[in-house]
């Protein structure tokens, strides 16, 4: 039996229900996303269902994952964060720019760390040859960048704003337009994969993937702010997006900056 | 001052295989290094299947216990853009590889040093389509012995979980770890506060 849009809904708004029913009885509220989300698919057979072992790093300052691998010089180029100029010719789409922070959860900027971004094309096609969804691919892009955090946290990457496409959780799903975003914080414990996306996309209460983040507030910081301040005239619309990282962090050591 | 909230995880997806991946992503040991161990194995669903689109990441210490702190994993080529690969001298200790059809990943690796009390172990972390947030784990060596029974993580288990923990050793200094992401035998996987 296909599974409908409205089906879809109905169990998103079951456990959106659920979570807040959990907290007005006095559980925390939840950051992320359970990892154990019915309604989308995949997650099905891919959660444990053991509960999570706690590691408590403060008596444990030997862990290898308050540590983290380190990014040079040598692992990005200068043109890595401009995922336009890749390619003989320009990419079609909308011209944007993504700038922010990334800071740890003390609201410390993280910095000299990698992120990578990746993304569908501007129609909503990846360059991947599992992707055979009926959207022509782009010549002149590909999709990938990577850039290094400054000394203020900060980051900035040009790319065109990707187009939404279909999958195939349900009946006529589809993906509101999204970027990949891969973070590396201080220690591994902080390591996030995430998507960041448009404001206002219409397409957001009908997404298994983003409605996951049951947590009304967390999941608004998925959505960028568009900043008219950082578009260009002539050129390019700017979005901003500050990254948060979670996780515990070695004991930090005031620099004096 | 007011701390801010962390930002969600999603999942990887399906699709992050022309991005995430790198040319000697899962060579993390210098080439000669008598040192250097393969550790490698099968990534499983609730099912028992296969799952052909986990991306796994290693990070560990050398053999003297010692955290890298060297960058170079993905070195660039500034010519061409494209990967020139590790620069064959400088231990990361960082290796990242996709799973195959078969679900099966592999990395060779320096054999990680003992830290505080812990017996030596590789830090892995789990990536995949269908998994909103990533998985941490910790390969051990299964030997030493003695190291592994007073290691406090794998002491504070029960039997049968923390031997989820400790990969099985093969000929030719190579280790064997499969990741069953749920069901039986399900592996052992930590929440870090």
């Amino acid at each position: 039996m296909a599974l409908t849009q409205q089906d879809m809904d109905n169990e998103i708004a079951r456990h959106r229900e659920a979570y807040e029913k959990s907290v007005a009885e006095g559980a925390p509220r939840a950051d992320h996303p359970p990892r154990d989300y019915p309604p989308y698919r995949s997650s099905l057979l891919r959660h444990p269902h053991q509960p999570l072992v706690v590691v408590a790093t403060a008596r444990d300052p030997e862990a290898v994952e308050l540590g983290s691998p380190a990014f040079g010089d040598t692992d990005v180029t200068e043109l890595d964060n401009d995922l336009t100029r890749r390619h003989r010719g320009e990419p079609i789409g909308e011209r944007i720019t993504v700038t922010g922070r990334v800071l740890d959860r003390h609201g410390r900027p993280v910095r000299g760390q990698l992120i990578e971004l990746w993304q569908a094309n501007a129609a909503g096609r990846y360059a991947h040859q599992r992707d055979q969804h009926p959207a022509p691919l782009d010549p002149n892009f590909t999709g990938a960048g990577r850039t290094l955090t400054d000394d203020d946290g900060g980051y900035r990457f040009t790319t065109i704003k990707p187009g939404a496409y279909p999958w195939r959780n349900h009946t006529n799903a589809w993906r509101p337009a999204h970027l990949h975003f891969s973070v590396f914080g201080t220690a591994f414990t902080q390591r996030l994969v995430t998507q960041m996306y448009f404001p206002n996309d219409p397409l957001f209460p009908y997404d298994p993937i983003l409605q996951s983040v049951t947590d009304d507030a967390a999941r608004q910081r998925l959505v960028a702010t568009y900043d008219h301040s950082l578009s260009t005239p002539e050129w390019s619309l700017g979005y901003r997006w500050d990254i948060v990282l979670d996780g515990p962090a070695a004991t930090w050591i005031e620099d004096g900056r | 001052m007011s701390t801010p909230r962390p930002t969600p995880s999603h999942t990887v997806g399906p699709f992050y295989g022309y991005a995430l991946p790198f040319p000697g992503g899962g060579e993390t040991a210098p080439p000669g290094d008598p040192d250097t161990i393969t550790v490698h194995g099968h990534v499983l669903d609730g099912e028992g299947t296969a799952v052909p689109d986990a991306l796994i990441e290693i990070w560990g210490p050398g053999p003297d216990g010692e955290l890298p702190r060297k960058g170079g994993s993905m070195r660039r080529d500034p010519v061409t853009g494209g990967f020139l690969g590790r620069n064959g001298v400088d231990f990361t200790g960082f290796g990242r590889v996709p799973t195959d059809a078969d679900g099966h990943w592999a990395v060779r690796t320096l054999r990680p040093g003992a830290r505080g009390e812990h017996a030596p172990y590789l830090s892995v972390c789990v990536f995949a389509r269908g998994l909103t947030h990533h998985l941490f784990t910790r390969l051990h060596l299964p030997e030493p012995a003695d190291a592994l029974a007073a290691d406090p993580l794998l002491a504070s288990l029960p039997p049968a979980r923390a031997a989820t923990l400790v990969a099985r050793a093969e000929p030719h200094r190579t280790f064997r770890f499969d990741i069953r992401l749920q069901g039986a035998d399900e592996t052992v996987f930590l929440e870090f506060t």
